[in-house]
């Protein structure tokens, strides 16, 4: 399941949805919380409502198939949040621990490096967007 | 047609712009508006039509949905 939404993730309750679904096995789980590292306040994600979910299904979808999971899923938050905030649940199954947890170490980075969210920041009282090296999306990649 | 921007260029108003006849695919569509807006044609700016990112010029149409999308900070 691929999920985009402004409001907070309850990452425990996202846990336990996961697990229903994942079959038997290795269930391996990812949360990232937003960081307050350079005194940042807020820090807010814009995100374009559809083409974001299916950039980002593209990428699960190879996964499933690279490492035969048994389900997957990414809820992501957009929208302003403050330091501590979870920003990112991710979550891979397999029958076996090793799939499992490299599927979600490469879902993790791929989500990190390609997906298709703008951030901004609010350190001291001002905004600016962080500028990204030039990346491209998974599909205009060679 | 519908404009969208996101990211350093979500504050344009794309959307209010009136597309000329002739202007009929995404290349002319860049040159038109980088007239006003340069930034829409920096680089790393991606465009998609209808939530599919595109390379090269494509046929564009009144109906189509089309989205600059600056350089990506990831999630």
């Amino acid at each position: 399941m691929i999920r985009i939404t402004g409001k907070p993730v309850d990452a425990a309750a996202e846990l336990r949805e996961f697990l229903g679904v994942a079959g038997e096995g290795a269930v391996a789980s990812f949360i990232g919380t937003v960081r307050a590292m350079g005194g940042v306040e807020t820090l807010t994600l814009d995100h374009y409502a559809g083409f974001t979910e299916k950039q980002i299904g593209a990428v699960v979808d190879r996964l499933v198939a690279d490492f035969e999971l048994t389900a997957a899923t990414v809820i992501h938050r957009h929208g302003a949040m403050r330091p501590g905030d979870t920003i990112l649940f991710a979550a891979t199954a397999a029958p076996h621990r090793r799939a499992a947890l490299d599927a979600l170490d490469r879902l993790v980075d791929e989500l990190k490096t390609h997906a298709p969210f703008w951030k901004k920041e609010l350190r001291n009282g001002t905004e600016h967007w962080l500028e990204p090296p030039v990346i491209a999306p998974a599909e205009t990649r060679a | 047609m519908h404009l969208l921007s996101f990211g350093k260029l979500s504050h344009l108003a794309l959307d209010g712009v009136d597309i000329p006849a002739d202007v009929a695919d995404s290349d002319a569509l860049r040159r038109f508006l980088g007239k006003r807006w340069p930034e829409l044609n920096a680089p790393g700016v991606l465009l998609a039509v209808n939530q599919t990112l595109v390379r090269g010029s494509v046929p564009i149409s009144p109906g189509d949905e089309i989205a600059f999308l600056p350089p990506m900070s990831g999630g």
